[in-house]
Parts: C-alpha cells; sequence; structure tokens
C-alpha cells in the first residue's frame, strides 16, 4: 500500500514557473536521499511534463508527494490542466509525434524515465498525467 | 471655537519636520551607507511641504482625493528610489511610520486640553497614513519587480560568453537553464564570433547544464546545425554521466553529432582535426 508522507502544490502559469518547479521536486527528490541519475531522470520527466502543460494546456496545478511503500520510498507528480484534452492518446505516446513542431519525445520518454506512468485526457475538459520514480528503481 | 486639524498642522509644519527628521536619524536602521543626511532632509521636507499643502477636511475623508496626487506622486517616488538603492521593505516602511509618529506628537503636545478633538484627530490622522503606508509597500515592490527583471536580461546577456581557446577554436560554456531566449542569444553569438574569427569548430559545453529535456536537446541540435551551415564543426561536450543516461531514455538521438565527456576531451579531438599535436618538451639532461 502507498502511503502519502508529504504533500506540496505548485500552479505553473508562465516559462519562469518551470525552473522554480524543477527546483522544488530535486529538493525533495534529495530529501529522501534519491540516486543522482534517478534525481536527474525524475527532474527530466517533470520538465518534459510542466513544458507539455504550459505549451499545450495553458499552464495548470502541479502536486508533489512523498510516497512509502514497504521499505521503498518515491516522489509522485501530478500535472492537471483544463486544456483542450488530447484527441487520441495512442498517437500522443508514440515517438516522434507532435503536433508542436517538436520533438515528440516528450510523453514516451517520461514513461521511459519513470517507474509508473498514468495519462487521463478528455476533449475540452483537460489533461492529468501522473508519475512516480522510486528512490532505487 | 472648533480647532481645525490641518491648519493646526500646517502651522506647526517646521516642528513635524524636524521631529521626523530626528526619529529617522536616531533610528537604528538609519542607512547612511545609501543616503547622506543632506538627501534625507531634502526628500523629507519635500513630501512634508506636499503633505501638509494638501490637507483639508476633504483630505481626511477621501483617501482618493485629487488634491493628494502630488504626496503619492513624491512618495511612489521616494520608495521606487529606495527599492532600487537596495533599503529593505522595514526601512522603507519606517520611513513613512515614523512621518506618523511626528504627526501625532505634535497633536499630542498642541491639543492636550481638549481630548475629544485629539482622539478624533489621531483617527484620521492614523488613515491617511496607513494609506500612504500601503502606497509605499506596493511602489516598492514594484520598484524591486523592475530590478529583477533587469538583472534577467543582464545574466542572458553575459552568461553567455565565446571563448577564443585557440586559433581556430571556440568555446561556449553553456550555465544554466537553455531556454528558447537563451538558445537565440547563444546562436547568434556563437555564429557572429564565428565569422569574425574565423573559426572552424565550435565547442558547447553543457557542464553547468542541470538537465537536458527534449526542448534543450532541441535547441542543442539546432545550434549545432546552423554551425555547420556556417563551415564550421560542432562538439558538444561536458555531458555528465546521468544526463547521457536520460538522454538515452528519453530517446533524443545525438548520433549525429560529436559528443565529449569533457572540455579537455573535446579540445584534444579538435586539435586532432587541425592536425595539431600536443607535446610535452624533452629537456636536455645536462651530463
Ligand atoms: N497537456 C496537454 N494538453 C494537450 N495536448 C497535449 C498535452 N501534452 C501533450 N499533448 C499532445 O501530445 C503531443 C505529444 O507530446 P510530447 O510527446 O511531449 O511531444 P512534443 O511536446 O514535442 O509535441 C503534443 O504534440 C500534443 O499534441
Ligand atoms: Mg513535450
Amino acid at each position: 500500500m502507498k502511503i502519502v508522507l508529504n504533500k506540496d502544490a505548485m500552479l505553473i502559469v508562465k516559462e519562469q514557473d518551470v525552473v522554480p518547479f524543477r527546483n522544488r521536486v530535486k529538493e525533495y527528490a534529495v530529501k529522501i536521499g534519491m540516486s543522482l541519475v534517478n534525481q536527474t531522470k525524475l527532474i527530466t520527466a517533470a520538465s518534459e511534463l510542466v513544458r507539455n502543460m504550459l505549451k499545450y494546456g495553458g499552464g495548470g496545478q502541479t502536486l508533489i508527494e512523498v510516497i512509502t511503500q514497504g521499505r521503498d520510498s518515491g516522489i509522485r507528480l501530478t500535472f492537471i490542466d483544463k486544456g483542450p484534452g488530447i484527441k487520441n492518446i495512442a498517437d500522443a505516446m508514440k515517438d516522434g509525434f507532435s503536433t508542436g513542431k517538436s520533438l515528440g519525445l516528450g510523453l514516451p520518454g517520461t514513461k521511459r524515465l519513470v517507474n509508473e506512468f498514468d495519462i487521463k485526457s478528455v476533449v475540452g475538459e483537460g489533461t492529468t498525467v501522473t508519475i512516480l520514480k522510486w528512490k532505487h528503481g | 471655537m472648533k480647532a481645525d486639524l490641518s491648519k493646526l498642522l500646517q502651522r506647526k509644519k517646521k516642528q513635524i519636520l524636524e521631529s521626523w527628521i530626528q526619529h529617522q536619524l536616531v533610528d537604528e536602521t538609519l542607512r547612511e551607507d545609501l543616503m547622506s543626511n543632506e538627501e534625507l532632509r531634502e526628500q523629507s521636507e519635500e513630501l512634508v511641504n506636499a503633505l501638509l499643502k494638501s490637507l483639508s477636511d476633504k483630505v481626511f475623508a477621501d483617501a482618493d482625493a485629487p488634491e493628494l496626487e502630488p504626496v503619492y506622486e513624491i512618495l511612489a517616488g521616494i520608495s521606487i528610489s529606495r527599492a532600487r538603492q537596495g533599503f529593505s521593505p522595514k526601512e522603507t516602511g519606517l520611513y513613512v511610520f515614523s512621518l506618523k509618529n511626528a504627526l501625532q506628537e505634535v497633536l499630542d503636545e498642541e491639543a492636550k486640553d481638549d481630548p475629544q478633538f485629539l482622539y478624533d484627530s489621531i483617527k484620521r490622522i492614523n488613515k491617511l497614513m496607513d494609506n500612504l503606508g500601503v502606497l509605499t509597500f506596493e511602489t516598492y515592490i514594484k520598484g524591486r519587480e523592475e530590478v529583477i527583471l533587469r538583472q534577467t536580461d543582464e545574466i542572458t546577456e553575459i552568461s553567455t560568453p565565446v571563448i577564443r581557446v585557440w586559433d581556430g577554436i571556440l568555446a561556449l560554456p553553456i550555465i544554466g537553464t537553455l531556454d528558447s531566449a537563451r538558445t537565440q542569444v547563444v546562436m547568434e553569438n556563437l555564429l557572429q564570433e564565428i565569422v569574425n574569427t574565423g573559426s572552424t569548430i565550435a565547442i558547447l559545453d553543457i557542464s553547468g547544464v542541470p538537465a537536458v529535456d527534449s526542448l534543450v536537446a532541441q535547441h542543442l541540435i539546432k545550434t549545432v546545425s546552423a554551425t555547420r551551415l556556417m563551415g564550421a564543426e560542432c562538439i558538444i561536450s561536458g555531458i555528465r554521466p546521468e544526463i547521457a543516461q536520460t538522454v538515452v531514455h528519453l530517446g533524443i538521438d545525438l548520433s549525429n553529432i560529436v559528443t565529449k565527456a569533457s572540455l579537455a576531451s573535446a579540445l584534444k579531438y579538435a586539435f586532432g582535426l587541425m592536425k595539431l599535436d600536443v607535446k610535452r618538451i624533452q629537456k636536455d639532461i645536462k651530463s
């Protein structure tokens, strides 16, 4: 069973919010003693999702949680936007698919960088992405 | 005869000013390093003059009265310039609130025989000065924000130096996050310097970049392509092990780009391209 030890929220509305958000995530990752490689993977994943939220979702709300399960601990991040949503999630998850003239690696790449990945999207209502990275995952 | 608060204060102008300046001079937060006593006196006198001149029953009742505009203007100017000079919010706030003390002291003295008038007057002064206090903070913050914006621009400017490490070899250490605006500056500086120096090799060192996500990678790839269009070769150095692993998992393809772990190895590679050889000098061993 997953237990939430700590909860923190941050609003993302402009590009200048990306770096402070990443730094906050890093602080929590350091606090639970996450390895440097996993920290970097988590921060990069966070960076991808927060940029998507800004570019496609018009900004939104993020949640940073410290999770424990048995003897392991990790960080769970949630990204909630009330943007246009994603029409075809299967397409969006393909390497190289982009409607924004960028590399199209944000969503599929993020999935490869973390231990758990969940995306829910309703056209016209918004998108919610949740990821989890274990300390030794 | 009913006493008139505005007239009373106007009559006591000199005393109010002296008392206010005394308050500021004895205050331990007085920043003589940031402002001379003459400047302080001048600023204070200007504000007291404007404030007392504007006073009337109407002004006490209405904080938005047009008569107060010159006062607001002077005060806004003072707090913005204090924000720029590096005064703390507390120091800036105390400046205005010590004027309130000075006004009340004069009043205590003048109206000690008329408690009802004293009470009413203190209330009116409080209201007016609180408004001025709020305005001070608002403009102070605005001043600080301007400072921050200017510094952001300056950082973008100074944090992208192009270094001539060798005849024909340029190095560009990138520190911090490579966002779209920075990439533009980096690219322009680099391309211009390639033209200016006739260099054929550029080394982009990313040791100081905290994370390489797909946007940063796209910016790097773009910069490399632009460099090649100019007829120069571009090497990316300073890829830390954790960054290398992350980039691979993200799925970013850097196989078309020459990448090196350190600036030193990039330089060595560049020497190789230029057919240069670095050798230790054999000293003659005297027998
Ligand atoms: N929060 C979001 N809201 C709406 N659409 C999104 C969101 N995130 C991603 N998308 C869609 O999914 C596509 C793929 O995203 P991603 O893999 O990050 O690649 P890229 O950002 O380079 O386009 C985007 O081009 C966009 O169409
Ligand atoms: Mg993306």
